[in-house]
Order: structure tokens, then sequence, then C-alpha cells
């Protein structure tokens, strides 16, 4: 198996891939980048926690018009993970407005971005759906 | 004896649209001139001028505008505020009268965006050789596309869904009527860049861009500049009845930032920080909602007029999409919202923007707003969002003739 990396830093991979966030021990507002301080509170310790792996879809958009080099259509959502909210594509679903729906339960997964010239594949995550869909997808 | 009030003396926009023979430079000082003569004033008598181009926040447009209309040596103030850079000039001359650094000032918009594509998430890195990480999220590669989307058309997508998820009612048909309304709106509107009317089956058939906003959905990218001066109230006493009688009352002046909301990091909340300005908008007015005659909002997308329907609580909480069918925000309806057509129809040149809303709620007050006139306006609203985020609000009165 070849090394892997992961797409940014608040993914970690392992038995079981999740997300990881750093929430302020004063008021526990979560920021998946890296904070000078608190934007909620001000205050300067954190902690790094896991973020539930399973969620529901607060909104979406279908792009379907991006910059050159991004592959559309793509689901672009925002989704609930137990009070956490995520940033992530939805993958594994057909990207229509059939298959994609406000309050759609979803769970994390991963996926292979591509692998570099040294032979590191990068994995990158989305959110896939719950529910089997009918049309077997 | 004079109050605090501050007033607008002289207002123009230039029009909306392509302008392929003018520079920047050219358009904001069409603006400017055109504001001045309006106030019946000139160069000579401003005391401060701020001023704003986006796309060129760091070229100095307020000394490059001096240098074609007149090098006074007054204090120049470049502002730059995403969407809400107009408003921000405009608050900027605001409030250099407010402090009695002078008893007037101008201030000015421009953008040339006419035929620009996408103006953010418009281009993307290609992967590095090897992956390495960078920036605060330690990200090895490009990650538009890869985790959601930063283009301006999804991520306002998204705004509009979050407000269908959480109240229910919403759908492609009813956020396109909502551009059906502006682009009807903007038929009697001779300055914007598009003023054809739409049918429901051409906005919702065409290109689609980010569901559910499809082309016409998205604001215009266009060439275009707004100025206004204004004045002190005691120098206004001071001027002539015909000055007197055209200004426009500045009943607030209203600028805010987002504060921390739970999500926000992920989606930007345009709604908290929206809210905030209207609610503070409101009691430096002394005017409630309902006393509005007119509402020009930041449509920079169709699912963006909906959220901000109730952002500027012209509905109660939650109802927005009853708001709206109800006909309230049709130009005959009981607040009518973006009868200029909007950012769809009208344009949306960035900077010229948060001043363009203000000469169009001011031309009615005035009315002068010729075959698009609401019948005896007294009291409006001008609202920018800019990404980021910052909002401007301001509400503006007739002059108690």
């Amino acid at each position: 198996m070849s090394d892997q990396i992961t797409l940014v830093d608040y993914l970690e991979l392992g038995d079981d891939p999740h997300l990881v966030a750093n929430q302020c021990r004063a008021c526990g507002a979560r920021f998946f980048d890296r904070r000078n301080a608190c934007a909620s509170c001000g205050k300067t310790e954190f902690d790094r926690v896991r973020v539930a792996g399973e969620g529901e879809v607060r909104a979406f958009t279908i792009v379907s018009f991006a910059a050159p080099g991004v592959p559309v259509p793509f689901v672009a959502a925002l989704v609930d993970c137990d009070g956490t909210s995520v940033r992530g594509n939805l993958i594994n679903v057909e990207p229509d407005p059939e298959h994609v729906s406000l309050g759609m339960k979803v769970r994390l997964a991963t996926y292979s971005v591509g692998t570099d010239s040294s032979g590191t594949e990068a994995i990158g995550f989305g959110f896939e759906p719950q529910e089997a869909q009918s049309n077997g997808i | 004896m004079a109050s605090d009030d501050i007033w607008i003396l002289g207002i123009h926009m230039t029009k909306f649209g392509k302008h392929p023979d003018l520079d920047v430079v050219d358009l904001a000082a069409e603006a400017a001139m055109g504001a001045l003569d309006d106030g019946g004033v000139g160069i000579k008598d401003m005391g401060v001028l701020a001023a704003g181009c986006l796309m060129m926040a760091q070229a100095g447009i307020g000394q490059q505008l001096q240098k074609q209309i007149g090098q006074t040596g007054i204090p120049v103030y470049n502002v730059a505020n995403a969407c809400a850079t107009g408003a921000t000039a405009l608050r900027t001359a605001i409030m250099a009268v407010r402090a009695g650094e002078c008893d007037m000032g101008l201030a000015v918009g421009v953008e040339k965006l006419a035929g620009a594509g996408l103006l953010a998430g418009g281009a993307r890195k290609s992967d590095d050789d090897t992956w390495t990480r960078h920036g605060r999220y330690g990200a090895v590669a490009p990650v538009d596309g890869r985790i959601g989307t930063e283009t301006m058309p999804g991520v306002f997508a998204q705004i509009g869904m979050e407000y269908g998820h959480r109240y229910g009612g919403t759908s492609f048909e009813l956020f396109a009527r909502i551009s059906e309304k502006n682009h009807s709106h903007s038929t009697l509107n001779p300055l914007a860049s598009y003023s054809k009317a739409m049918s429901l089956e051409q906005i919702m058939g065409d290109m689609m861009i980010a569901y559910p906003n499809t082309r016409p959905m998205c604001s215009a990218n266009c060439d275009g500049a707004a100025a206004a001066v204004i004045v002190s109230d005691a120098k206004l006493k001071t001027l002539d009845p015909d000055q007197r009688r055209r200004a426009v009352k500045i009943s607030a002046s209203v600028l805010t930032s987002d504060p921390w909301e739970e999500s926000c990091q992920v989606l930007p909340d345009v709604n908290t920080l929206t809210r905030n300005a209207a609610t503070q908008a409101y009691e430096q007015a002394g005017v409630g909602p309902e006393d509005l005659d007119l509402v020009e909002l930041h449509d920079c997308f169709a699912t963006a007029e909906l959220v901000h329907y109730d952002n500027l609580m012209l509905c109660p909480v939650g109802g927005a999409v009853d708001f709206f069918e109800s006909g309230a925000t049709w130009r005959d309806g009981t607040t009518p919202v973006n009868v200029s057509g909007g950012l769809e129809s009208k344009g949306h040149p960035i900077a010229a923007t948060g001043i363009a809303n203000v000469w169009e709620v001011a031309h009615h007050l005035r009315g002068e707003a010729g075959d698009r006139q609401i019948e005896g306006a007294s009291v409006g609203l001008a609202h920018v969002i800019g990404l980021g985020s910052a909002c401007g609000v301001h509400i503006l009165e007739k002059a108690a003739s």
C-alpha cells in the first residue's frame, strides 16, 4: 500500500476516518483551521476534538459552472454533524435535485484525490447518503 | 437651529452596462461631476472625498479622479469593503461631515466588470507535483470543488436553501419568480444593464450556474459608477430654496460586520449582520419597516433576495416566502423591493452598487423617477452586503417641504 496524506489536516484516517476541530476551551466554539484566538470569545486555548461523522444536509447547491479544472456538476453542501457545521461535497450520489434534498441524512466518506510524483496518495472527504438510493447507487 | 442631520445634496449614477470607450476614471468622473452638478455645487466646495473601486483597490482611485476633476488638496479616503464598498465610501463621507471636519463631502464608487466571469472561484491552481501542506487548513491541494464551492452563485444558493430548510416553502420555481419580478421591474429603468422582461420559463430554462440559481438569477457583471454629494444641516440651510427642496435626508447610516455564529466558518452568515444593521438603522431613523415606501436590497442572487426580506424585518421571522407570495415586493405591492430591477438586471458594478441603490431611492423621494416612480414615496431603505462580511444600510427621507 502506498503512503497516504489527507487533503486537509482536519481529516484523520485510520480504521475510522473522521474530522477533527480545534475547540475553544473557554466557550466551545469549533474551528477547522488554525486560529490565533477564538473568533467567538477571544480566548487562546484550544483542544483537538472529534467531529461526528453522521449528519443532516442543511443547505446544498449543485454547481454547474466553476473554474476550469473543477469537474462539474458537483454538489456542495453544508452538513450539520451533531451541532457542528461542516462544509463538504455530497459524493456517491447523482448530482441532481431528484437525488439530493434538504434534510437528507448523510455520513462522512473518503475518496482518492490523486497520487503525486513520489507515489503519495491524497485522501479527501465528502458526505454520502446514509440510505442506499432506490436506483441502486 | 441646525441639527445633526446629514443630507444628500446631489447624486448621480451612470448608465450601467458596457462602456468599452470609457475607462474607470472616466466613469467615476461622469458620476462625480454629475452629482456635483445635481447639487448645484463644485469640486472646490467639497471638504472630503471617499472613493472605491474594488477591482483596483490599491490604485488610489480617489486621487486618480482628482487629477481629472480637481486637485483641491482635500483628504481622500480610498475604501474597499467587498460589495459594500460604495456604501462604505458614502458612510465615510457622512462620518467626516458629522464629525464637523467639513460641511460637504463627495462619495464615489466605480467598477468596470462587463464581460467578467466568476469573481471568486473563477480560477483554481493546478495541483503541485508533490503534496505539501499549505495555509491554515493544511491543504495539500486546492479545495474549491473538492470541499464545497468558492463561487458566489454557489455560496448564495446555499444561503437561500438554508432558509428553505429552516422555514420551508422554497423551491427552484419560487426563487425564479423573485428573479421574474426584478427583470419585470427593470423594463422601466433606462439606466439598467438589462431591461427586458423574462418569463418564468425563460429564467428556469436558462443556463444553470449553481442550482437553484440560473444565469438570469445572478447579478449582472457590468460597468458603472455612482456618486453622491452630502451636506450638513447647517450648510444646507444657507443654500438656495431649490437645493433645499431637492435635498434628501439621510435618516440612518449604518455599517456592520459579521459577528461570530456557529456555522459562519463554513457558510458565510449574511443574516445576522444585516439584521443588526437594520435594527440600528430603524432605531436611528425612528421609522419601522412598515413605514418604508420602497426598498433596494442586495439581490446579488435571487436566493439572496428572499433571506433579506426577513433580515430587514420586512416580514415576520420565517415569513419571507409568504411575504413574497403575497405580492408585497412587486412595485404595486405594500413594500416594493428593487423597483430598479435589482442587481440581477440593473447590474452590479461592485463599488458603484452601494451608492446606486441610494440614488434609486433618492430619485423616488424627489418624485423624479419618471415611469417607475413609486407615487408619494417619502421613506426608503438601501441595503448592501459585501461578503466577508460587511453590511451597509441607509434610510432616506424626503425633505419636509
